[in-house]
């Protein structure tokens, strides 16, 4: 077990955003969030990544309590790259990546060899090769969010948290940034959690989905279980047509109506 | 490469600043007399100029700039805004709140106003880092809690005035910020913290690099944000106190020099907290040089040359830089 929670609840301020909720990852798969706004996607991202504290129940990492562990350990075992992240525009490309080396590294210690050949391996994982000269600011929007995956990548971890890693990208930036996730898990073996809007490439993606519904677990599960017919109208309130993609071998759907 | 070939030239800038500093004024003495003085000859009439008058003089200056602007690098890092300043933390309102009290109700004892300059600032930051903390103190809650809290200050620092008319005279040097009558003294109570600045660009660079990436990119990298963040707004605090408490309300340079130093070598705080150091060393120097000589024998305070050529400098800087 990669990741395991315990009749988690988390509060904002004094509402109870996360009611109780009980969330297992394997290790090597990609599970994906989903559920409608608000029901509590990227707080229970956020829990797992310790960004903000639960307010009972528990969270374990490789079974360990997670706030047992000193904070730099959990960053050498598990990457979080959240929705909200700034960089100033005048950093290189191979800057940003080496901050993943962060959590490596000694109290006043510089980058020696070994760290610099992770990094380049990181880049060239993400096929940024070409590009780790350029600033940031001279990037697009596929480009840099493939930066961002390169900086969690130089953490070299087990365990990779994506909080909407496609917001905001084009179609084709996002099928880049989501096949990119799924050689990762492939080649590295990497535990993949992320949150995604598309329902339809949760379905192609991932390996199993979480539903979540106002601040409880709902469904988890295979992608054909969770894309059905019920599960659409009881938590999208929508209407839809499933079909199976032969192609890439997974459902999807097509909606008629919100209901 | 470049970004080295930059600190190089900053180098030299402070190195030229300094003998410009010690060199000019009613005695103009050259570089080489400079060194020597400094070096061997004990005996001169030049080494008691340089020695009693000028050198205290010209390495405050250069401590007071190192401070301001590594306060405002810090600043501008943590609360990822190009306006923070020491202004922002409160240390020239709460700094000069307590400065005026000492000078305006209790002139009897003016020896006081460096400490009660300096602990009216930690206390100010202070003050508004709790008003800021909810689960956390977010930049956007300190900016604003910072801007509030100085204004009461400041509101406190008026109502001193208008009770004490006859008395505002006397103050209005600090106000301004000005490195006259300064001594050797004035240089041992800034040099701790000089000192621990420089400690801390050997540390600390990388925190804060990471600290820009935002809170949770931070958290996920393995760094308690909050903690750090804390630490970093102590030192800034520290640093900007110790300066205001020597020369007085000098903040300019911290929101300034961090600045035109980004423009020239980038956001990286390896690079730019040396940058920082050596510019804002060389600018309060040639200011202050220019307000002792530019009307001599009478003298301007340093903090209106700062922000007379300041301000275009920058202004000036900022379009090139965009257009490019």
């Amino acid at each position: 077990m990669a990741i395991e929670t315990k009749n988690l609840q988390v509060k904002y301020g004094d509402k109870l955003i996360l009611k109780n909720v009980n969330f297992k990852v394997d290790r090597g798969e990609i599970v994906t969030i989903i559920g409608p706004n608000g029901s509590g996607k990227s707080t229970l991202i956020k829990a797992l990544s310790r960004f903000i504290k639960a307010y009972s129940g528990k969270i374990y990492l490789n079974g360990r309590d997670i706030y047992t562990i000193p904070t730099k350990e959990i960053a050498r075992e598990m990457a979080i790259l959240p929705q909200v992240k700034h960089v100033s525009a005048d950093i290189t490309v191979e800057n940003l990546v080496s901050y993943g080396r962060y959590p490596h590294l000694k109290f006043g210690k510089r980058l020696d060899k070994n760290h610099k050949e992770i990094i380049t391996w990181a880049i060239e994982k993400t096929g940024l090769s070409k590009l780790k000269n350029r600033y940031i600011g001279t990037l697009s929007g596929g480009e840099r969010q493939r930066a961002w995956i390169a900086m969690a990548l130089a953490q070299k971890p087990n365990i990779l948290i994506l909080d909407e890693p496609t917001t905001y990208l084009d179609i084709s930036y996002q099928l880049e940034v989501l096949e990119l996730v799924k050689e990762l898990n492939e080649s590295l073996k990497i535990t993949v959690i992320m949150v995604l809007h598309d329902l339809n490439q949760a379905a192609r993606y991932s390996d199993k989905i979480y539903v979540l519904k106002s601040g409880e677990s709902c469904q988890y599960g295979r992608p054909d279980r969770i894309l059905e017919k019920k599960l659409l109208k009881d938590v999208f309130r929508i209407d839809a047509h499933i079909y199976e993609d032969k192609v890439n071998n997974c459902p999807y759907f097509i909606p008629h109506k919100i209901i | 490469m470049r970004k080295a070939t930059l600190l190089i030239i900053f180098v030299l800038l402070a190195v030229i600043s300094f003998f410009i500093s010690v060199g000019v004024g009613a005695v103009k003495i050259g570089p080489v007399d400079i060194a020597r003085s400094i070096l061997y000859e004990k005996d001169t009439v030049n080494y008691q100029i340089i020695w009693n008058v000028r050198l205290p003089r010209t390495i405050v200056a250069a401590l007071v700039g190192i401070c301001l602007a590594l306060s405002g690098a810090i600043l501008q890092g943590i609360m990822r805004n190009p306006l923070a300043g020491p202004n922002i933390i409160g240390v020239s309102s709460g700094g000069g709140f307590f400065a005026y009290i000492i000078l305006i109700i209790f002139p009897q004892y003016y020896y006081l106003v460096p400490i009660g300059a300096f602990l009216g600032a930690l206390f100010a930051t202070l003050f508004i880092y709790s008003l800021a903390w909810k689960q956390g103190a977010l930049p956007t809650r300190l900016v604003l809690a910072g801007v509030a809290v100085s204004s009461l200050f400041s509101a406190g620092t008026n109502t001193l005035m208008a009770f004490f008319p006859d008395r505002v005279q006397g103050v209005l040097g600090f106000m301004v910020g000005g490195l006259s009558a300064i001594t050797w003294q004035d240089f041992r109570m800034i040099l701790p913290y000089a000192i621990l600045g420089i400690i801390l660009i050997l540390f600390l660079p990388n925190k804060l690099n990471i600290l820009m990436l935002g809170d949770e990119v931070a958290t996920g990298l393995g760094i308690k944000v909050e903690k750090t963040r804390f630490i970093f707004i102590i030192i800034s605090s520290l640093l900007a106190g110790a300066a205001v408490s020597v020369v007085g309300l000098l903040g300019f340079v911290g929101l300034i020099v961090p600045h035109i130093v980004r423009l020239f070598i980038g956001s990286d705080y390896r690079y730019l907290f040396p940058g920082a150091i050596f510019f804002g060393a060389s600018l309060v120097m040639i200011c202050d040089t220019l307000a002792r000589t530019l009307f001599a024998p009478a003298e301007i305070p340093v903090g209106i040359i700062m922000s007379a050529l300041g301000a275009p400098f920058f202004l000036y800087l900022l379009r090139k830089k965009e257009a490019m």
